[in-house]
């Protein structure tokens, strides 16, 4: 495996490259062996707390970087998972990792992906060349935003080497409302009232059967909105106890599970009763409101035939070698967006040697 | 400023054009007369003027898409146009061009307050998307200044922000999907109803590009809750630097305002004088918002003043009422217009980090004894983006050139100090020539290979965004 130690490094290992190669972060994400780490491209450029602005290399530690952003009280916002238990993987989140992932937990319905929080990459492209796009600043509107492109393009357009991220305070204290035994459509017609309520909600979930509204901020705030969220919610909720976000944002529950696991992106409402339409046995994890469900299955099951009518995507996150050789991993696009997709590619990295057939 | 020549192969058949525009558009959808195509002929960066060949205004997507496909045969130019409220020029026609408005796709198709979203025609003003949920005490989050008239389609093509984005983002941070007309005609939609699309990004690379990869003509915007209140704090500084620091603490903090903006002592005298606000004369002030209900307004807020206290302000005013509210709003908000009416002006608004503002503001007061013309600051404190309004006179020879002159040196330095050319405005024709100041060769041709893959022929808004020069080998081509 190549392990350039700096960008420049990494360009040349790009420029003189002759076969496909395979980018890869901290490989905690069941994508194989790489051929090309990034993990030794470490480090923090630049932090300035009071302007809310990181600068880091891409194979920095994703611990580091939460590390260093809690000593000053800021925290990644988007709240990225970690993936190493649902998929049984081993190694160390990236940075990098997570912005091809384009990575965002629960907190996605409130302070927005990672891709929001993105304001700037340098990469290299497939003919060994450093582009820089965006910066460091929070408004910039400068050129095309290649920056949202790059997130979320798993390593197919380039091989990112910096990142600069939007940081946020953490809150002073955060609270969580919760409801047993509502189904479904119950449950995800509950959120739908607290995400639309004033009260900053930053977390809306289901999982083992029990809703879940989460308020972050001053202390004195998130006394006043869990009052209000109670009132509005209703008989049966109450305020819970203890950490109940890592097992949403990291999918724990389905970790020691046998399965494939599937990551789909609906309309709200459309959640539960997608679920209902899926014709299988099932567990379903709702997040983001109802709009992001995580679906465990047995092994070998697409549930995409069942997304026919509605609007969305469903992402196969986790599945044995033999369903992989038969389900795309990602949903396939419509055909003008899947030729846009793949005349980028072919204009980001002309040769084809970036984690070919990952995407499309 | 430089435009590239109208081709003359596409002037010689004008009527032949018209004639199949007008076989798929409805009466009065197409506009060619040498008087009307006048009302299209510059967007707000009013100093450029050029009437386009012809202008359509069609009704529907399919009707879009009809436009689009007559061009792309015939290789005609296309400018998209919102409300042509933009500042960069990115509207401005050439001579040898089709104006494709959207002014009249301008309704609401679905409000879905359950999920959250309302879908919209891309023409539609942009506060009336917020006009159009207000009874239910919903609001679409990006505030541009020109809200009143700019459509969604120009918000989207430019990735538009306004006052509260420090907390509620720009545009791309709430659009959720689109339906782009590509220029071969070809019409697909880009994520929904839902938060993230699948596969690339493509909906935040159409975010920003300057209808330069396709023409939007629907777009799903996320609304949000009103919050149950909102009320600023004024605080007035005698230096610009100690203003800088105070921004910083409050944002250390970890309360996160909705906006903080600062205003320096020119630009409060302009508008003190202007709207008699009642601000103080001092060098440096801000106006920093908070919300919630109301004790949590006041718990911020008196977080906000002691921090601030501890920068020796040289006044701290926290608004008690809605009239107080108002009152220290309404400078701000007339700072274009007061600024307008003693003078003409060039507005700029160039990105920096937070932390260079002190060295910012030196630098323009040096430039603006160098060049002559006096400058008035006014920007969103909490994000670094900049509004210093240069002061020429539009009357007087070469004195635009000298604003020019002097405003492509600020933005210079705004990249030189960890900064952007433009904030918010976009590139359009106005910064177009400055891309290399912030851009490698290697960057741009990466950006020029995307516009390659949508519109392969370069017809769409081809004289934008990159250095004519840069552009030359693809456009006409």
């Amino acid at each position: 495996m190549k392990r350039p130690l700096n960008e420049l490094e990494l360009s040349e290992v790009v420029a003189g490259a002759e076969v496909p190669l395979r980018v890869a972060g901290g490989g905690t994400r069941g994508f194989g062996a790489g051929d090309l780490s990034v993990a030794g491209i470490s480090g923090v450029v630049l932090y300035e707390p009071g302007a809310l602005t990181l600068v880091v290399r891409a194979g920095t530690p994703l611990r580091e970087v939460e590390a260093l952003l809690a000593s000053e009280g800021q925290r990644l916002a988007f709240e990225p998972m970690d993936h190493r238990a649902l998929l049984g993987t081993g190694g160390e989140p990236t940075i990098g990792g997570v912005v091809a992932g384009n990575v965002s937990g629960p907190r996605r319905v409130q302070v927005g992906a990672c891709r929001d929080a993105l304001l700037g990459v340098r990469f290299v492209d497939g003919r060994g060349k450093v582009i820089k796009n965006g910066g460091r600043v929070m408004k910039n509107v400068t050129g095309y935003d290649l920056v949202k492109l790059m997130a979320g393009s798993f390593g197919t357009l380039g091989v990112l080497s910096e990142v600069s991220l939007k940081v946020l305070p953490m809150p002073e204290v955060a609270a969580t409302l919760v409801c047993d035994g509502l189904d479904a459509v119950a449950g995800v017609a509950a959120l739908s009232r607290a995400l639309g309520s004033p009260f900053e909600v930053t977390g809306a979930a289901i999982v083992g059967g029990q809703a879940r509204v989460r308020i972050e901020g001053l202390a004195a705030s998130v006394k006043y909105r869990s009052a209000r969220l109670l009132d509005l919610l209703g008989a049966g909720w109450e305020v819970g106890a203890g950490e109940l976000w890592q097992e949403v944002r990291d999918v724990l529950p389905f970790a020691a599970r046998a399965g494939a696991v599937w990551r789909v992106s609906v309309k709200p409402s459309d959640g539960p009763v997608l679920t209902a339409a899926l014709g299988v046995e099932h567990e379903a994890i709702y997040d983001w409101g109802g709009g992001l469900i995580w679906v465990l299955v047995a092994e070998g099951v697409d549930i995409r035939p069942a997304l026919k009518g509605f609007s969305g995507h469903a992402t196969l996150i986790r599945a044995s070698d033999d369903m992989r050789a038969k389900v795309a991993r990602f949903q396939p696009e419509p055909a003008p967006l899947a030729a846009i997709s793949a005349g980028l590619r072919a204009q980001f990295d002309p040769r084809g040697i970036f984690n070919q057939g990952l995407m499309g | 400023m430089q435009m590239p020549e109208p081709d003359k192969r596409i002037l010689s058949r004008k009527m032949q054009i018209v004639a199949q525009l007008q076989a798929v558009l409805p009466q009065g959808a197409v506009i060619h007369g040498e008087y009307e195509t006048r009302a299209y002929e510059c967007d707000a960066l009013t100093a450029y003027k050029c009437p386009p060949m012809v202008v359509v205004l069609p009704d529907s997507t399919a009707e879009v898409s009809a436009v689009l496909k007559i061009c792309h045969r015939e290789g005609v130019p296309v400018v998209p146009r919102g409300s042509g409220t933009s500042l960069a020029g990115g509207a401005l026609p050439t001579a040898d061009c089709v104006v494709l408005g959207v002014a009249r796709l301008n309704e609401v198709l679905e409000t879905d307050y359950e999920n959250r979203i309302i879908r919209v025609q891309s023409g539609r003003t942009n506060l009336s998307v917020t006009g159009a949920v207000e009874e239910e005490d919903f609001f679409y989050a990006p505030d541009p200044s020109s809200q009143l008239a700019c459509a969604i389609a120009g918000n989207i093509a430019m990735n538009s922000g306004g006052a509260h984005c420090l907390k509620y983002g720009v545009t791309t941070n709430n659009l959720l999907g689109v339906t782009l007309v590509l220029m071969d005609g070809t019409v697909t939609e880009i994520g929904g109803a839902y938060l993230d699309s699948g596969g690339l990004d493509l909906l935040g690379l159409i975010c920003g590009s300057e209808g330069q990869l396709g023409v939007v003509t629907e777009a799903s915007l996320r609304i949000l809750r009103k919050p149950e209140g909102a009320r600023p704090v004024l605080i007035g500084f005698d230096s610009s630097e100690v203003a800088g620091a105070c921004v910083s603490d409050i944002i250390k903090a970890g309360v996160l305002p909705v906006a903080i903006e600062f205003m320096d002592r020119p630009c409060i005298r302009v508008c003190e004088n202007f709207a008699h606000a009642g601000y103080p004369d001092c060098e440096a002030l801000l106006i920093v918002e908070v919300e919630g209900a109301e004790d949590e307004i006041a718990a911020q807020l008196a977080l906000i003043c002691a921090i601030a206290r501890r920068h020796e302000p040289v006044e701290v005013r926290e608004s008690g009422s809605a009239e107080e509210s108002a009152k220290i709003w309404l400078g701000r908000k007339s700072a274009f217009g007061a600024v307008g009416q003693i003078n003409d002006y060039m507005c700029l608004d160039g990105t920096i980090p937070v932390s260079a503002l002190p060295k910012m503001l030196r630098r323009i007061s040096e430039l603006s004894e160098k060049y002559g013309l006096d400058v008035a600051n006014v920007f969103h404190a909490g994000d670094g983006n900049m509004h210093p309004l240069i002061l020429f006179d539009a009357n007087k020879e070469g004195d635009l050139e000298l604003c020019e002159a002097m405003g492509a040196e600020v933005l210079k330095y705004c990249v030189e100090v960890g900064g952007c050319l433009t904030g918010e405005h976009g590139v359009g024709v106005e910064k177009r020539e400055l891309m290399f100041a912030q851009f490698s060769a290697d960057d741009l041709e990466m950006q020029l290979r995307v516009k390659d893959v949508f519109d392969p022929d370069w017809l769409l808004n081809p004289a934008k965004v990159f250095p004519l020069q840069a552009s030359a080998g693809r456009r006409g081509s």
